[in-house]
């Protein structure tokens, strides 16, 4: 999970790193009063979890309250790279001397974290350590040991920090790992991590991804989710515990294990080649789903007006096609009952455990929507051929 | 042969006595794995009685190995004990551990691999988030349902559990020396290279698949390894050409991947390296079918 930056440097407050006094605001109104609180010159951020918003305009500096009330009329509601902006964050300002960067990550490929840091900060740390890789420190970390003063001080060194500033980026860094570890993160990075003309070192921007299989231990995560920004069918098949993603297709995809799902999102593409037939979603009801589960599913994709035609498939392994097959008859009974009469095709592949008690079940429904088709591509064929008609 | 687990292989099944432990140790037996014990430290010194076959629960991975000569473990314990779990077959010594766990905290997975090196330990991990391995008519440890296909020549390494399945459906005619599933977790113990590697050792392998998902770098590495290393013929699938771009890790972490990651990538790496590689499961399988008939 992407954190927004006042919630990263909210995150960094709370593990004692410096930041700026401030706060975030939804109204200009709302700004004008933390700015008045704040007094004097102030900087509106615009929140957005995507980078280049300064110069898409979404950075503004003010003079007072009334500049910043304005600003902030502006900068709500802007469009950045395809993300309205509903919030903004309100600081004090910080004269600059100099801009380094700083940032702990998982290194996939290395099986363990990484430190990056540099003197070349407040620019993209991707054009740095191409232009100029001798500016970029990269140490790895042993994730059993973490980061005590001695290696904070040895990156400090490798990565030729000003000794004017080495004793106050050595602190940021061992509480930064500290914060890092603590709240199970999987990025954190300042950038910039900026020098003030009074030779104070401080984090001006907090980057923040956490791990959400860690949930279990962070209670407080949980509210830093974006509830609000989330698509409204991805809320509502989060709240029933599904894995959805909602795509810009019109053939509604549901299967079993995210490999397959990922794969039957390509053989449907593939079908819907001139066509103009493309995945409406991705949907895994993962291992061992019940009827519940699949009736769940079903009901959210088909409670999306793009969807055309529904392709469910499924390779029982531990999931039994019974079940599933269950899942969809009950489904269908359940939203006809409900009055929400369904007129979208459904192509249904099932494969594996129990698949011929499955089709069984399938055929004696003998639901007119229902086509059962018994490969991967060609059920792939039907559902992208269903929804091209335009049923 | 086959890889890393056979007909000799003693498996022992840490959470054994849990929910999915039970039913899958159940699943196992069935399957004819050699199963001779659980572990968990409230339940040592009782027995669980799996239709007739009586197996004793142990204090710790130490004890049953010394008591059952147990050389392979299987993890079921929920996530937040599965740190620990881990940490305990490794520092046993036993040369298996597959872990099943899902939702596995990813600093939890990287500290104990870093254990695991700094250790010295011989342990091999698979997973965690995996379905396991199975040699197919000698033993099966993990979820992979036993009945989809026979013993055969063709070795299968993947990241997908159901992908898994397909594949093994889809190849059934010729039949698995080994079904290795590794799992799609950021951190995993047995990467696609650790299998690649043992399949081209193996004498009853012939010819090997290789499923890849969108993420990280790890088939464009196994691409290197393969030219380098493989003289079997491979073929790959990668799911997830049409997936919307996932989580991020923002970007100091392109720095370190150097691709980006995508499916195209990952494709045209493998196609390098003189694997072939399939649009879909079926084309793939029947790139395999054909490569199989001109051995």
């Amino acid at each position: 999970m992407d954190l927004y930056e006042y919630q990263g440097r909210a995150l960094f407050a709370k593990h004692g790193l410096p930041v700026l006094g401030g706060g975030v605001a939804e109204t200009p109104e709302e700004a004008r009063a933390i700015a008045e609180e704040l007094g004097g010159r102030v900087v509106i951020k615009a929140q957005v979890k995507v980078g280049g918003r300064g110069k898409a305009g979404g950075v503004k500096l003010a003079e007072g309250a009334d500049e910043a009330t304005s600003h902030a009329t502006n900068i709500l509601g802007m469009d950045i790279k395809g993300h309205t902006v509903h919030k903004v964050m309100v600081t004090t300002t910080a004269d600059i001397a100099e801009e380094y960067y700083f940032s702990y990550l998982l290194d996939r490929a290395n099986r363990t974290f990484l430190c990056i840091a540099s003197v070349a900060g407040g620019m993209e740390i991707e054009t740095v350590a191409h232009d100029a890789p001798e500016k970029v420190a990269k140490v790895a970390i042993d994730a059993a040991k973490g980061v005590d003063e001695a290696l904070a001080r040895a990156i400090v060194e490798q990565a030729q920090f000003p000794a004017d500033v080495a004793d106050q980026v050595v602190s940021i860094a061992v509480k930064l790992w500290q914060a890092f570890i603590a709240e199970d993160a999987t990025l954190v990075e300042v950038n910039p991590l900026a020098k003030t003309t009074d030779g104070t070192v401080l984090c001006l921007d907090a980057k923040v991804t956490l791990d959400e299989n860690a949930g279990f231990r962070h209670a407080d995560h949980e509210e830093l989710e974006d509830k609000a920004a989330a698509d409204p069918l991805e809320q509502a098949a989060k709240a029933k515990n599904l894995n959805y993603v909602k795509l810009d297709g019109n053939v509604g995809i549901i299967g079993n294990g995210a490999g397959l799902v990922m794969s039957t999102l390509d053989v449907v593409a593939y079908a819907g080649e001139g066509l103009g037939s493309k995945p409406a979603n991705f949907l895994d009801i993962g291992g061992g789903a019940s009827a519940q589960v699949m009736a769940n599913g079903l009901e959210i994709v088909l409670g999306d007006p793009d969807v055309k035609s529904v392709f469910v498939n499924v390779f029982g392994g531990i999931t039994a096609c019974d079940a599933v097959a269950n899942g969809i008859v009950q489904a269908l009974q359940l939203l006809k009952d409900r009055g929400e009469a369904v007129a979208k095709p459904l192509v249904v592949r099932l494969d594996g455990n129990n698949a011929e008690e499955g089709r069984r079940i399938l055929d004696d429904a003998a639901n007119p929507l229902i086509e059962r088709v018994d490969t991967m591509d060609g059920a792939a064929r039907r559902a992208a051929e269903l929804a091209a008609s335009g049923v | 042969m086959a890889v890393w687990l056979t007909e000799s292989s003693k498996v022992i099944v840490q959470g054994m006595t849990g929910a999915e432990g039970s039913k899958h140790t159940r699943r196992m037996l069935a399957a004819g794995t050699n199963v001779v014990g659980g572990v968990n430290p409230r339940k040592a010194g009782t027995q669980v009685d799996f239709d007739g076959t009586k197996l004793p629960v142990f204090a710790s991975v130490a004890e049953a190995i010394e008591q059952t000569g147990a050389d392979t473990s299987v993890i079921f314990v929920p996530p937040a004990g599965t740190r620990s779990a881990t940490l305990e077959a490794i520092d046993a010594q036993i040369p298996l551990a597959v872990v099943i766990t899902e939702g596995v905290p990813v600093h939890d997975t990287a500290n104990f691999w870093a254990h695991l090196q700094s250790a010295g330990s011989k342990t091999r991990v698979i997973g965690p988030n995996c379905p396991g391995i199975a040699s197919p008519g000698k033993s099966n440890a993990g979820i992979i349902p036993a009945d989809i296909t026979g013993p055969g020549k063709i070795g299968l390494v993947s990241k997908s559990g159901t992908l898994t399945y397909q594949m093994m459906y889809e190849l059934r005619d010729i039949g698995f020396s080994t079904c290795i599933g590794i799992g799609g977790d950021p951190v995993i113990g047995t990467t696609h290279i650790d299998a690649l590697a043992a399949f081209e050792a193996d004498p009853e392998t012939a010819a090997i698949v290789m499923i890849g998902e969108i993420g990280g770098d790890a088939e464009e590495r196994a691409a290197d390894f393969i030219r380098a290393n493989v003289r079997k013929p491979v073929v790959g699938y990668i799911a997830g050409f049409t997936a919307p771009p996932g989580k991020t890790m923002g970007h100091a972490g392109a720095i370190i991947s150097g691709s980006a990651g995508t499916a195209d990538a990952k494709k045209l790496a493998l196609e390098a390296a003189g694997v072939r590689v399939g649009k879909t499961p079926t084309e793939t399988a029947n790139l395999m079918r054909d490569l199989v008939k001109a051995l």
